[in-house]
C-alpha cells in the first residue's frame, strides 16, 4: 500500500512541476492542478466506494498521484506573498475561485456519477 | 524541456514520493472514525509553514543546488499538503455536518496562512540576524 503512495507521490509531484514550468503566468499553474486534482480525485473517490478499482490504485492514484498533484503549501505561500504585496483583492479572489471551483467540480462529478447510475 | 529540467524534475518526484507517504502515514496515525480530517488539516499547517520559511530564507537557497532545493519545496513539501483531499474531505463533511465542512475550510485557509506568516518572519529574522 505505502509503495503505490509512494509511486503515485513520485508521479503526481512531476506532473505539478511540468504544469507550473509550462504556465509561467503567476498563479495559474497552481490554480488549474489543484482544480484538475481535486475532479480527478471525486472521480476516483466514486470508483473506490463502487469497488470498481483496488485499494492498491486507489493509494496509487488516488492518495499518492491526487494528492501529491494539487497542493496547499504553494497555495498558501502565493496567497501570502499576495497580502504582503497588498494585493488584497486579488488575494482574496485567488482563495474564493480555488475552494469554489475545486469543491464545485468535485461534487458536479460526484452528482453526475451517482445520478447516472 | 532541456536535460537540466528532467533532472530538476526527476528529484522533485523522489521528493514527491517523500511527501505522499509522510502525508499517508499521518492519515493512519489517526482514528479512521473521527469525522473531522484532522490528518489533512495538519499536514496542510506543518507543509504551510515550512514552504513559506524555506521559501524566504535565502542561505538555504545558496547553499543547496537548484535541484534538490526544489526537491524539497514543489517535491517534498508540495505533496506532502494537498488539495484534493481537502475539496473531497469539504464534501463528506457537508453532507454529514455543514457547519463542520464550513469551519474545516475556514479553519484549513486562515491557520494555512496564518502558518505561511509565521514561516516568511521567522525567515526573514534569520535572515537579519545571520548579516
Amino acid at each position: 500500500m505505502i509503495i503505490s503512495v509512494a509511486i503515485g507521490g513520485f508521479f503526481g509531484s512531476i506532473f505539478r512541476f511540468l504544469v507550473a514550468l509550462h504556465v509561467t503566468k503567476r498563479l495559474v499553474g497552481t490554480w488549474l492542478v489543484n482544480i484538475i486534482g481535486s475532479a480527478l480525485l471525486a472521480y476516483l473517490f466514486y470508483q473506490h466506494l463502487q469497488s470498481n478499482i483496488s485499494g492498491f490504485v486507489w493509494a496509487f492514484a488516488g492518495i499518492g498521484f491526487c494528492g501529491a498533484f494539487t497542493t496547499f503549501s504553494t497555495f498558501g505561500n502565493e496567497t501570502i506573498l499576495l497580502l504582503m504585496e497588498h494585493k488584497y483583492k486579488q488575494a482574496f479572489l485567488y482563495i474564493c475561485s480555488s475552494l469554489l471551483l475545486s469543491i464545485g467540480t468535485a461534487t458536479a462529478i460526484l452528482y453526475l456519477l451517482n445520478t447516472s447510475t | 524541456m532541456r536535460i537540466r529540467d528532467w533532472k530538476i524534475a526527476f528529484s522533485v518526484g523522489l521528493g514527491g514520493m517523500l511527501g505522499a507517504v509522510g502525508r499517508y502515514a499521518i492519515s493512519i496515525a489517526f482514528p479512521a472514525d473521527s469525522i473531522f480530517p484532522f490528518a489533512t488539516l495538519i499536514a496542510n499547517l506543518v507543509g504551510c509553514f515550512l514552504l513559506s520559511f524555506l521559501m524566504h530564507l535565502k542561505i538555504i537557497k545558496k547553499r543547496l543546488s537548484p535541484a534538490i532545493f526544489t526537491a524539497l519545496t514543489v517535491g517534498l513539501i508540495g505533496a506532502f499538503t494537498t488539495f484534493s483531499t481537502l475539496s473531497l474531505e469539504t464534501i463528506s463533511l457537508w453532507s454529514e455536518i455543514p457547519i463542520l465542512a464550513i469551519g474545516y475550510v475556514f479553519i484549513s485557509v486562515i491557520a494555512g496562512l496564518a502558518c505561511c506568516f509565521l514561516g516568511l518572519k521567522l525567515a526573514y529574522r534569520l535572515e537579519r540576524s545571520s548579516v
